[in-house]
């Protein structure tokens, strides 16, 4: 049978394709493959932490490695991870559309993020880059290797992030299916439309600020240099205004997702629609007023610790109510634990424990205490790992079926589930306790008595890993050996279950036509 | 004679394309305000900290050269705006002309920065650590400035030029006209944008009081 | 169908999440005690509290959450495939519910952590001032009466202490967790911190800020000692009585150790001993047998010449030491001999 996968065939019709399911599988591989790399790496430095002193490697190369971690993991994963990938094959699909509005710049931006990426790893072989994937000047200013490698890389990638989210504003504004209205839009679509809102107000504030942060290695242009009277603090606030909406670029289309699976799986009209749509959109707005919590010690004043603690503490009420949504979706449902289900559980419970420890870091006088230690990492972890690629990882087994035709294997699916939601509990949950007794962040060594919380959370970290390596077995062995999928396996009730696994080319036979709510049944 | 132009395959028309079109740029043009926006708050917090340098540093700038990129990205506008008023008209001579008009308008503006810019780097007017003009001191945060915004702006004028060359070559070929002619809308909007940044930019940096 | 196949595996896997998730919330549990370093200063208390507040207050609201999804997940298992299910849409009252409950706590923990906070940001009268400067990467002090020190920061019990900080290079941060205290140190600017510890006794000062290959190491302490004790210590000259060599060590140790070992050990910069008197060759392709000059220079100006394989990372101690530091450092770094 026809679909867009037989259409046209050799790496050539790949690379050029204005197809948006294609340049979304060609996402799906890169960013895979960054993902495994960036794994890689943070295996390495869970290695080298497993004791005190040197383990397995120096203070410079564990700075490089460290740096290298988050800027892939960061820019290159997690940034166009959920909407680069599945915002591409399944916005459409679910609005009903046939393509993106702009299939050209669709593909131009995974250019512009191949280009980043292979810009920001020559830095490799420059000498590397130890500044930490935030570039804080004045160091990232003075430190003499590749860092303006990474810079300019991460500049590039921001165009591509910018020019997707263009792209899907306006696929959401105009080509939206006869009879769609905006709340007869599936939630994914809710979440993938706010993020795309903030990659383009906000992505261009951190392209100035790197352009201005390469000047200033290049000439010197002084303005965050405070030898020449420049602010350092002022590049903070330039890189948190991109950066805390970033994470939210990070974690609402993955919560379009868990919304997507929590419906589906227990076959059940999702609570609180309404509720759930205007909260990404509000968590959205309010996004790009809490940045200065990430500076609570950086010496900004008093004031203006005031405003930002008490907006973040607004950010809190939107996330709560979504996951109050979520469960309550649950009620009276019928409910089936395949893996895609499992990982919106997971990712629930995960989120909790991010979100909660989000509130104690939004407190002002808790935050001074636990503010750069393992505290913060844990948290993060907890959110952008487990709010952002539980998804990601459910989402690839929900929409397997649809996007390759072949079905997975449950068994490999749920034991990959274990391993990687016992593994992450595992390495993460000690790192809190690591951060209150006061271990700081970015150490490459410390002292004695964090010993034990570090050596638990290695071992974790080899937990995560082999729950991936299974993740792949899965997939490749589906690839091979998968039964044949049908259109709607899940009996799902948004439009990209109503054509067939996989896709034709132009998505629909013909043009649906929406009378009902996205998850009415 | 009338135009046919072909939409892609996911619109249902042409206007349906167009509309989707000019909503996507006027989103990028709101990136690019705010990319300028970083500097411009940057501008605002280093004035208002150090005003005596920017005071300084201003006099160094000529107001008169200033000026005449100002009328000349100005009579660029212009003459953008008349050429799309013509392609609907069907007037495609006058439409082709008035873009060569806006085209050399950019080119003289370009010519113009040249000669500011020889200018500054011979007198070690320079960003930063750079500066090393003798007789004053502490200036370079002032180019700093100067350079980036410029600079940008520059860059952004030279994207245009291209874009406005392409324009002429389309239209050399009579591909527009009162059917089609949404790229002479499209580059005309990013046009004006380029023109209007300028605006701002030109008080900020050569009229310091 | 699919779903069929496997509506056995549901109620395994159903079971086998319960139990994951009991265990996982057992832990906070277990490790609630140990969470903090015990406290030293009064605002300590009122920090731990805090935590201890929020903490079960989150622990009871995450049972509550995951109770109920636990809970659903039992009653409504999916036992047939054409199982009803109540399509419930929404429910204004409880939705009004769950967003303002949420929002009081959430603005009733901004309060206390802001009250908290400004009390820890109010000056204490008749402070103790005390100037701290960090430098890649060791943290030095200096006192009113001239009194300089880079071993540790030596203040006296029950008295308010306030820390006037800058920076020589890049950022640092200063912080002390048995004090629960933390602040940004930048260059060209000060920042300041108060604290009043009511222990005596050594704490950790760790830099917070990333700031380079040095960063974990750049380790402190606190010393509190008894009022009359710290009177002594700071109207004493440090290096009475002390020969050249113990006056290097002293040096050595407040201000090299982050980055220099006393053996022949590589640390970020080469470990001392031995190198009185050995060859040293540079990156430039030459070389010098080091002695005495050599070592001043590479303490006062390092990059003038680069050992190879080592990075150009060292802060220069021009105008940092001491006539009577500097020679202590050589005279100390000629005694290093290596272990046989």
């Amino acid at each position: 049978m026809k679909n867009y996968l037989n259409e046209k065939t050799g790496l050539w019709s790949w690379l050029s394709t204005l197809d948006h399911k294609r340049i979304g599988l060609l996402y799906l591989f890169s960013v895979l493959t960054f993902f495994f790399i960036g794994g890689i790496f943070a295996l390495l430095l869970r290695l080298e932490l497993f004791t005190v002193g040197e383990t397995i490697m120096g203070p410079e190369a564990y700075n490089q490695i460290m740096t290298l971690h988050g800027v892939m993991m960061v820019f290159m994963v997690i940034i166009p991870g959920v909407p680069a990938i599945f915002g591409n094959f399944f916005l459409p699909l679910q609005i009903g559309a046939k393509d993106v509005a702009f299939p050209r710049l669709n593909l131009l931006s995974w250019y512009l993020l191949m280009t980043g990426a292979l810009v920001a790893i020559v830095s490799v072989v420059t000498g590397g880059v130890d500044t930490g994937w935030t570039f804080y000047t004045p160091y990232s200013i003075r430190t003499d290797n590749g860092t303006i490698w990474v810079v300019v890389g991460a500049f590039i990638m921001g165009f591509s992030s910018i020019l997707t989210g263009l792209n899907f504003i306006v696929t959401v504004h105009k080509l939206r299916a006869p009879g769609m209205g905006f709340f007869k839009m599936p939630l994914f679509v809710w979440g993938i439309y706010s993020t795309a809102v903030i990659q383009v107000l906000a992505t261009p504030v951190l392209a100035i600020t790197l352009l201005l942060l390469t000047l200033e290695r290049m000439f010197g242009i002084g303005i965050f240099d405070p030898k020449l009277g420049g602010d350092p603090v002022l590049f903070q606030h330039f890189f948190w205004f991109y950066s805390h909406p970033a994470v939210y670029i990070m974690i609402l289309p993955a919560m379009g997702i868990v919304s997507e699976l929590m419906a589906t799986f227990s076959r059940n009209n999702i609570f609180g629609y309404k509720a759930i749509a205007f909260s990404s959109v509000g968590i959205a707005l309010v996004s790009f007023f809490v940045w200065g919590h990430h500076m609570f010690v950086s010496g900004q004043s008093d004031a203006a610790n005031f405003l930002f603690s008490i907006i973040t503490m607004l950010v809190g009420v939107p996330t709560a109510i979504k996951v109050f949504n979520w469960v309550s979706t649950m009620y009276k449902g019928s409910l089936s634990f395949e893996t895609p289900f499992l990982y919106a559980l997971g990712f629930i419970f995960v989120f909790l424990i991010g979100g909660m420890t989000g509130i104690v870091l939004a407190t002002l006088a808790l935050d001074v205490h636990v503010h750069d230690t393992y505290y913060v990492v844990a948290h993060f972890h907890y959110v952008m790992v487990g709010g952002t690629l539980f998804p990601l990882v459910g989402a690839i087994f929900y929409w397997f079926p649809k996007m390759f035709g072949k079905m997975y294997s449950e068994l490999l699916g749920r034991t990959a589930f274990a391993l990687i939601f016992l593994g992450f509990n595992v390495t993460f949950f000690p790192l809190f306790f690591a951060g209150t007794q006061g271990m700081p962040r970015r150490y490459y060594d410390y002292i004695k008595p964090y010993e034990t919380l570090n050596q638990i959370s290695t071992v974790g970290s080899w937990l995560i890993s082999a729950g991936f390596l299974l993740v792949l077995i899965a997939i490749i062995h589906s690839l091979l050996k998968g039964k044949k999928a049908p259109d709607n396996p899940w009996d799902g009730r948004t439009l990209e279950w109503q054509t067939q696994s996989p896709p034709i080319h132009e998505n629909f036979e013909k043009q649906p036509e929406v009378t009902r709510g996205p998850y009415e049944r | 004679m009338n135009v046919k132009h072909h939409a892609a395959h996911h619109f249902r028309d042409a206007s349906h394309e167009a509309s989707a079109s000019k909503l996507g740029l006027w989103i990028f043009l709101c990136t690019e305000i705010l990319m300028f926006g970083g500097l411009f708050v940057a501008y605002a917090i280093y004035h208002n900290q150090y005003p005596e340098i920017f005071l300084a540093g201003s006099k160094f700038l000529d107001w008169k050269l200033g000026s005449l990129n100002t009328l000349v990205l100005l009579l660029s506008s212009f003459t953008m705006a008349l050429s799309i008023y013509y392609a609907q008209k069907e007037k495609l001579t006058y439409s082709t002309m008035c873009l060569w008009i806006t085209f050399l308008c950019g080119v003289i503006f370009m010519v113009v920065k040249y000669f500011e810019y020889s200018h500054k780097i011979h007198d070690g007017l320079l960003p930063g650590e750079l500066f090393s003009h003798a007789g004053s001191e502490n200036l370079g945060l002032y180019f700093s400035f100067y350079f980036s915004m410029t600079g940008l702006h520059g860059s952004h004028v030279l994207a245009g030029l291209a874009l406005i060359f392409w324009l002429i070559i389309r239209s050399h070929k009579k591909h527009f006209g009162p059917g089609y002619v949404l790229p002479l809308e499209c580059v005309g909007l990013f046009w004006h944008l380029v023109d209007l940044i300028w605006i701002y930019l030109f008080p900020l940096l050569y009229l310091v009081e | 169908m699919f779903a069929h196949s496997c509506m056995g595996a549901n109620k395994k896997t159903g079971t086998a999440m319960i139990y994951i998730f009991i265990f996982l919330l057992l832990l906070p549990l277990s490790a609630f005690s140990s969470a903090f370093p015990s406290p030293a200063t009064p605002i300590s208390t009122e920090v731990d509290q805090m935590y201890y507040f929020i903490h079960v207050l989150s622990l009871g609201c995450g049972l509550l959450i995951v109770g109920a999804f636990i809970l659903f997940a039992v009653l409504y298992r999916r036992k047939n495939n054409s199982q009803a299910t109540a399509t419930v849409h929404h429910n204004a009252w409880l939705e009004w519910t769950w967003s303002i409950i949420p929002f009081f706590i959430f603005m009733f923990m901004f309060a206390w952590g802001w009250l908290v906070y400004d009390k820890m940001r109010t000056p204490y009268k008749n402070a103790l001032e005390i100037h701290v400067y960090g430098q890649m990467w060791n943290w030095d002090y200096v006192y009113k009466n001239g009194r300089k020190t880079a071993e540790a920061l030596y203040v006296p019990v029950n008295t308010p202490v306030k820390l006037i900080m800058t920076s020589r290079d890049v950022i640092h941060s200063f912080y002390v967790p048995a004090f629960r205290i933390k602040q940004d140190v930048l260059p060209n600017r000060y920042t300041a911190l108060w604290f009043k510890a009511t222990r005596k006794g050594l704490f950790n000062i760790f830099c917070t800020e990333y700031c380079g290959t040095g960063h974990y190491s750049m380790l402190s302490k606190v010393h509190v000692m008894s009022l009359e004790d710290w009177e002594k210590w700071i109207s004493t000259d440090p290096y009475e009585g002390l020969s050249m060599v113990e006056i290097g060590q002293k040096v050595f140790r407040g201000r090299c150790t982050a980055c220099h070992q006393t053996t022949t050990q590589k640390m970020i910069g080469p470990g001392l001993a031995g190198i009185f008197g050995s060859v040293r060759h540079f990156e430039e392709q030459d070389s010098l047998t080091a002695d005495e000059n050599y070592i001043r220079e590479s303490i006062l100006n390092p990059s003038v010449r680069i050992v190879k394989d080592f990075p150009d990372q060292m802060t220069p101690f021009a105008g940092l030491l001491q006539e009577e530091e500097m020679t202590g450092l050589v005279e100390y770094i000629k005694s290093l001999k290596p272990e046989k």
